[in-house]
């Protein structure tokens, strides 16, 4: 059964026509990555399924449960986990602080610590808890917001951009670190312009193309498609 | 005894400063001090030390919703006016008999906080933030003034209370305990000032706790970023608002306290500068700190009061003047950024040693 189903969806901002009937279907336990040009509707997509905008019109499908109308934090409550473009961290609290306040909900006392002690580790961050997280390097902050997202144990991750600003060793421990996760049992859906770490991860790739879906298929499908490339160089009106 | 334990450690956390002996030594030194004042010196300045504290409560309610939660509110000084008129209007109806003016201070806490939540029902759930907060408090502040300005006639009565336009109500009892040997009347005096000192005790160690616990952490992660705290699933407006009635019930303890202290509430209480006044107090002590809060209102009200008496009129400009101050040289407040560098300095002689 698909995990994350999108149904038709539509968003207008105005006269642009944002995301344009877009149908899309996740299986339990892959990892998909969404690539497209600037402009074509990847982080709309986001906000959509995170509930952050709402859909002219639509459904979205989560489990199986039509989760349109409930609000971000329900979604949450349902499964879902983000990791925003721009690091989303509490920038004036420590790294610790971060992490408490992801996992409090579901820890408390002394297994909270012990918890929050567990993904420092993971996410080789111990030696910098005590640091204000605005303090910390782009990559460590992207890593820190990761820790945060997961820390939920969400049946499906989105991840906008996980590796953007991050050396090249870097992204290739994030994508490690995506595939630990998905081996896990996490479902993932990431927006990713850096195709060697799509290469690395992504078992299923969707083109998006102003609001619309461009193409489907494995990496080595798309990469194979004249047309993915052409809009990419931005010939697609030629 | 195992919850009292979890209580006591969240009186030290990393939403506020002060921690270790040394600072629970000093704390109660400073507390001594302030049980002792009474006896020390004499009824005038007693009473006036009273009113001081009665200020510290709005303050602390303005460093909870503003300084902790993000949200810059002109309207602690609307919930203060409502419970001051609140306690006047049932105290001069029911009187004092039977210990009702400590029901009535409840009552006129809890009128002031239904206003709240109504209030910040319509803000938060309406998306309103930022700066947009400051102005539909503000007018919501200014119009509850203008409209008792104009109550003068004798047309607006709540039963045998007259609300008396500009005048303001007067003549309200004060708080009264009964007592098997008598009732005790606390009039702003040795009475009041024990009592006043002990719920600011109780009000300020209640909020260090809060501060530290589980709901402290979302409240403060909802100032550094609400859309990841609402996609860390927390749902951002019921804690908002939950602040917000909190912020005002203290608020509004301020104003019965100040109603029941000087037996009269006046419509300026809700006017422009009574609703900037805490502002300043707060900012120049460092509004994301419980302890620079107190000590910076405790402090700016002492020289403000002083100028008042001494320079009159300049006393606002004064206060203006220091606002900017403290924006240009430590926009974290003044007192904090003193307790900052005072912290600094014991951690390097310790580490000197």
């Amino acid at each position: 059964m698909a995990l994350l189903e999108l149904r038709r969806l539509n968003k207008h901002f105005g006269g642009l026509h944002v995301t344009n009937s877009v149908n899309l279907a996740l299986e339990t336990g892959e990892i998909h990555c969404l690539i497209g040009p600037n402009g074509a509707g990847k982080s709309t997509l986001f906000r959509l399924i995170l509930g952050e905008y709402h859909p002219g019109s639509g459904d979205i499908y989560f489990a199986g449960e039509n989760i349109t109308a409930l609000k971000s934090f329900a979604r949450i409550h349902r499964g879902l986990s983000v990791k925003f473009q721009v690091p989303g961290v509490f920038k004036g609290l420590s790294a610790r602080q971060n992490l408490e306040i992801a996992l409090q909900s579901r820890h408390r006392g002394v297994a909270l610590e012990q918890e929050i002690d567990r993904l420092l580790s993971f996410l080789g961050l111990e030696a910098e808890q005590g640091q204000t997280a605005g303090n910390l390097s782009h990559g460590q902050k992207q890593w820190l917001e990761i820790g945060m997202a997961i820390s939920l144990k969400p049946r499906l991750l989105l991840l906008d951009e996980p590796t953007a600003g991050m050396s090249p060793e870097e992204t290739h421990l994030t994508g490690e670190m995506v595939q630990r996760l998905n081996a896990e049992g996490m479902t993932v859906l990431a927006i990713e312009h850096d195709m060697a770490f799509v290469r690395q991860v992504a078992r299923r790739v969707t083109v998006l193309h102003l609001g619309q879906v461009f193409a489907q298929g494995s990496i080595d499908q798309i990469i194979a498609d004249e047309r993915v490339a052409a809009i990419y160089l931005g010939q697609a009106h030629a | 005894m195992n919850r009292l334990l979890v209580l006591f450690r969240r009186l030290e956390g990393p939403q506020t400063i002060g921690r270790g002996p040394a600072f629970w030594t000093m704390f109660a030194l400073v507390l001594l001090v302030a049980c002792a004042f009474p006896l020390l010196t004499d009824g005038y300045t007693v009473g006036n030390t009273v009113y001081f504290f009665v200020w510290v409560f709005i303050a602390l309610s303005l460093c909870l919703i503003w300084g902790y939660g993000g949200s810059l509110s002109f309207g602690q000084t609307a919930f203060f006016g409502i419970a001051g008129y609140g306690y006047g209007i049932l105290t001069l109806n029911f009187g004092a008999a039977y210990g009702f003016t400590l029901i009535a201070l409840l009552l006129a806490v809890g009128i002031a906080a239904l206003f709240a939540m109504l209030l910040g029902y319509f803000m938060f759930f309406g998306r309103i933030a930022g700066v947009f907060l400051g102005i539909v408090t503000l007018a919501v502040t200014l119009t509850l003034e203008r409209f008792m300005a104009q109550t003068a006639g004798p047309e607006w009565h709540i039963g045998v209370a007259r609300l008396n336009g500009f005048n303001g109500m007067s003549a309200m009892p004060p708080l009264t305990i009964p007592w098997s040997g008598g009732d005790i009347v606390l009039f702003a005096d040795v009475g009041l000032y024990y009592l006043v000192l002990g719920l600011l005790v109780l009000v300020y160690l209640g909020l260090r706790v809060l501060m530290n616990s589980a709901f402290g952490n979302v409240i403060v992660a909802i100032r550094e970023n609400p859309e990841r705290a609402e996609m860390l699933g927390y749902d951002v407006r019921k804690y908002q608002l939950v602040t917000f009635v909190i912020g005002a019930a203290l608020a509004a303890l301020s104003g019965v306290l100040y109603t029941a202290w000087g037996q009269y509430i006046t419509p300026s209480s809700m006017g422009m500068t009574a609703a900037a006044l805490p502002l300043i107090w707060v900012a120049v002590g460092g509004r994301s700190d419980l302890t620079s809060t107190l000590i910076g209102t405790l402090l700016v009200l002492a020289v403000f009061q002083a100028l008042t008496i001494y320079g009159s009129q300049y006393a606002l400009v004064f206060m203006g003047a220091l606002l900017v101050l403290t924006v240009l040289i430590a926009p974290g407040g003044l007192v904090l950024a003193v307790m900052n560098q005072l912290s600094r300095l014991a951690t390097r002689r310790i580490q000197g040693k």
